[in-house]
């Protein structure tokens, strides 16, 4: 078993045999991040280039970590938005770097799609760090790793995913790879952010937070873009937090070993509350934590010679 | 058809079970002798085939000094010198050591010493972990071949092969009749 | 010059289905029938086994001059008509400037003529620079040659201003075309919303923004009594009101897209930028309800929404590269695929390419009748092709039909006596 991919563009089509074979990869990069020289030389006289076309300090600086800490070459190039507006092409960026050399590229986009328009253009190896509403691939794998490495096993674990379902990337990784690996998925939210059709993809569907949560074992909530206030998807944001807001006492409707997850970053006070961010329970600094291991063991498996 | 039985590559039996259980014997009185005691004393085993035998060498020495040696396991993959020459990475096993191996004289045990590569990668993978006082070699067998200035401490057996020749260890821990065995395609 | 097609199958929708000569004169038809007197001199065309009909007329082109000539220009839109056998074409307004007014028109009649290929009838929009807010100067706009209103692409949102230019219109007998599509819906939307545009993360447009504006339209056709014709229909529900607005006797028509009867939303799977248009790829029950308002007669015409654009503009994210495909040159093998199916008989093909479009916008056309201008299309109904753009005499070479192997070929092309196209020197 060995992970015969040029690129890793999202979680739907991986086979739970890759899936895992990742997550055992990370295994060995947790450990190497547990020791007082946390580097390994496997990607000696490789470049990863984050190409950032959308900020996002978290995610970029994982993956700068990850990459250096295989003793990979990093290089950071954030493209201003305006430049793709302006019509210079994605492909025509990703050519420029490319000749740089770059081994592999990891693209950060606001279009759905453009991990994988990226990916058939260049030789390089394409990591998506995030395509628009697409997919957020290795946030679902970490995702995954968290929850693995708290005992749980996926085959009937109840998750619940909180929030706007319909514009969040990391729901649908988590959505693909958890109903993949047997896990029993609920979303909830109000009816404006689920998106159509999506019990099709073996997700059951709940509006009424109360109910979504009874047993789970793992309650996942999304990140509220506050600027969708007045959109007509939620009224205010003080109804939302009443609504879909994660109390303690909501907690405790959970399986009483229940963890709770966050990509990142809170809205404290919005989606989760400070005292259940804080709690035991809280899983969000070990998400982190595991992002760096489980993103050295992706650009390890991606490093084969082009 | 006639091709069938060269279809199964030959094999040449080198060590049998009793063999491998006189040369770890052997071994583990010369890491004792040496050491003088086990002051210190550590064994790494290199996955996969010297896990199998750092153990087996372990729980002689507590036979022969009926005390606890620490033991660990170390996976030289990402330290291997031909990472960015391959096409798809090989797999990785955990590195396990759990304890300090500052100021500890370590034996790293492999089953087959062949070109030192994997030796060299292993030292690497070591010195990341800590500053031995001193690291030395155990191996079941030398073949010859070296493309490192590299030597073992300890070796249960030399065995003179060509290059063209695949020597195995099979253990009992891998389900396997205890041999040594040369492989002929 | 006369021209002496013999021999071949030929269909008037209507009026004349079998095996004839047409004979044609100082750019008319003077004959149809079996063994014509041919005057001395007329170049003949051996048709045996081949269909000769009358040219196909498009109601709905792009052809992006003035303004976009990269994309396309009335002579290259019009070279790619011609070779998918269409010999007359209504280009929608949306150039720049638009063609809001006389001089617009006017410049387009012009270049059409200076072709020398296709017959160009401009559209001319219902408001000024297609804001939804003034109406144009509707009356100058028919004076000129337009055969049509429309906002094409920029659908009038405000019911008031539609309903004062279907109004309007009455006065010209002209028929007001909607591009039907509630913008407040469909915003930031690139596909069809379902389950695909779930899976792939892409902002939706609901069919509902469609039906709701076919709603709005046929109700303000009551309202006003104008010849309302619907552009694109691509929803079940699009159909059904069609269906229903026909049944009551108003005066409604519609026309479908080869694309939007023959693939699906699932074609967008992969952000293929080709398979990015509007209105979007719908379901396949929808495309089975096209199939069923063009067999029913609900949908009147099938027409291209020829919409070219340049490569570098597909190439950009499925979010930002524009809307549209070319059309011209796959509509015909396409529609027979429909005959192949058995939706349609070959007659009434040939009427929804042809005849019934003319009829849609009243243009003298789309017939071979004595003494009718001579567009006729001579068709190899069984050639086999694989599509190939490279070969599009469009400027353009964005299809999602690449690479398929069709049934159909445009032989030859003569419009007003003319021929101008020949499939064997294109291919030599």
């Amino acid at each position: 078993m060995s992970l015969k991919r040029k690129d890793l563009l999202s979680l739907a089509p991986l086979s739970v045999d890759e899936i895992k074979l990742i997550l055992e990869t990370a295994d060995s990069f947790k450990e190497v991040t547990g020791r007082e020289i946390k580097k390994v030389p496997a990607l000696r006289g490789r470049t990863v280039v984050n190409l950032f076309f959308e900020p996002s300090t978290r995610t970029r600086t994982s993956f700068e970590l990850a990459a250096k800490r295989l003793s990979a070459d990093v290089i950071n190039f954030s493209p201003s938005s305006s430049s793709v507006v302006k019509g210079e092409t994605l492909l025509d960026t990703a050519r420029n770097i490319e000749a740089m050399q770059a081994d592999i590229i990891v693209l950060r986009h606001p279009s759905a799609g453009a991990a994988e328009a990226l990916a058939r253009g260049v030789k390089s190896a394409v990591i998506n760090a995030g395509d628009g509403w697409h997919e957020h691939p290795t946030q679902g794998l970490l995702d995954l790793y968290t929850i693995r490495e708290r005992g749980l096993s996926f085959e009937g674990l109840k998750v619940a995913i909180v929030g706007d379902v319909a514009h969040s990337r990391v729901a649908r990784s988590n959505i693909y790879a958890l109903v993949k690996l047997g896990a029993e998925v609920r979303v909830v939210g109000p009816p404006t952010m689920i998106p159509a059709g999506v019990e099709k993809l073996g997700v059951r569907v709940y509006y009424h937070l109360d109910e979504a949560l009874r047993d789970v074992q793992v309650i996942m909530m999304l990140r509220l873009q506050l600027e969708r206030q007045g959109k007509a998807l939620f009224p205010t944001i003080r109804e939302y937090a009443r609504l879909y807001g994660l109390t303690s006492e909501r907690v405790k409707l959970a399986d009483p070993k229940v963890i709770v997850m966050h990509p990142g970053p809170i809205n404290r006070g919005v989606e989760i509350a400070p005292e259940v961010a804080d709690s035991l329970s809280s899983v969000i600094l070990d998400q982190v934590a595991n992002g760096v291991a489980v993103r050295m063991g992706i650009l390890y498996l991606m490093s084969g010679a082009n | 058809m006639a091709m069938t039985q060269n279809d199964r590559p030959q094999e040449r039996l080198i060590m049998d079970a009793g063999d491998i259980a006189r040369a770890v014997t052997r071994i583990a009185h010369e890491i004792l002798e040496r050491n003088k005691g086990m002051q210190n004393l550590a064994l790494i085993g290199i996955r996969t085939g010297g896990v199998h035998l750092a153990h087996r060498l372990v729980q002689r020495i507590q036979e022969i000094e009926s005390a606890s040696v620490p033991i660990g396991e170390l996976d030289v993959t990402l330290y291997r010198d031909d990472l960015s020459m391959r096409k798809e990475q090989p797999i990785l096993r955990m590195t396990s050591v759990p304890f300090d191996i500052s100021d500890k004289v370590i034996v790293l045990v492999d089953d087959v010493l062949f070109t030192g590569r994997t030796i060299r990668a292993a030292m690497d993978g070591l010195i990341d972990l800590g500053r031995p006082a001193e690291i030395q070699l155990a191996v079941l067998v030398d073949r010859g071949h070296r493309q490192l200035p590299i030597k073992a401490t300890y070796i249960g057996k030399n065995i003179p092969t060509s290059r063209e020749e695949d020597i195995q260890v099979l253990l009992e821990e891998q389900g396997e009749d205890d041999r040594v065995v040369i492989l002929k395609a | 010059m006369a021209i002496h097609i013999a021999g071949g199958h030929v269909i008037d929708p209507g009026r004349f289905n079998g095996v004839a000569d047409v004979l044609i004169n100082e750019g008319r038809i003077v004959a149809v029938g079996p063994n014509l007197k041919v005057p001395a001199g007329a170049t003949k065309i051996d048709a045996k086994g081949r269909l000769v009909l009358p040219g196909f007329v498009d109601l709905h082109v792009h052809f992006r001059e003035p303004g976009f000539e990269y994309k396309e220009s009335i002579q290259s839109g019009a070279a790619a008509a011609v070779a998918g056998g269409f010999t007359s074409v209504c280009c929608m307004p949306n150039t720049n400037p638009a063609n809001d007014n006389q001089a617009i028109t006017e410049f387009m009649l012009e270049r059409g003529k200076a072709a020398g290929l296709a017959n160009v009838f401009p559209i001319g929009a219902i408001t000024k620079g297609l804001e939804g807010k003034e109406l144009a100067e509707i009356g100058d706009l028919r004076r000129a040659g337009c055969v049509a209103i429309s906002d094409d692409g920029k659908p009038v949102m405000n019911s008031l201003v539609m309903r004062r230019a279907m109004e309007y219109a009455l006065a010209f007998d002209v028929a007001v075309v909607d591009h039907c599509e509630d913008l407040h819906l469909a915003e930031g939307g690139c596909m069809n919303e379902g389950v695909v545009s779930t899976e792939l993360g892409l902002p939706g447009m609901p069919s509902a923004a469609e039906d709701v504006m076919v709603s709005r339209n046929i109700a303000l056709a009551e309202l006003t009594g104008a010849r309302l014709h619907l552009a694109h229909i691509s929803t079940e529900g699009s159909a059904r009101m069609v269906r229903e607005a026909k049944s009551r006797g108003l005066r409604v028509t519609a026309e479908a897209c080869p694309h939007h009867f023959t693939i699906t939303e699932e074609t967008v799977r992969g952000y293929n930028t080709y398979a990015k248009m509007n209105p979007p790829l719908r379901t396949e029950k929808d495309v089975q309800a096209i199939k069923e308002g063009l067999r029913d007669g609900t949908i009147d015409a099938i027409a291209t929404d020829h919409a070219p654009h340049a490569t570098q503009e597909k190439q950009l994210g499925f979010a930002e590269a524009p809307f549209g495909i070319v059309g011209l040159e796959t509509a015909l093998p396409l529609t027979l695929a429909l005959v192949e199916e058995g939706i349609l008989s070959l007659e009434s093909a040939v009427d929804k390419l042809s005849t019934a479009p003319a009829k849609v916008f009243g243009l003298a056309k789309g017939t071979l009748a004595i003494g009718a201008d001579a567009d006729v299309t001579i068709v190899d109904q069984h050639e086999q092709w694989e599509v190939d753009p490279a070969k599009f005499f469009s400027k353009s070479r964005n299809t999602p039909f690449a690479g398929w192997k069709v049934k159909g070929r445009v032989r030859t092309t003569i419009v007003s006596g003319r021929v101008v196209f020949e499939a064997s020197r294109a291919e030599g």
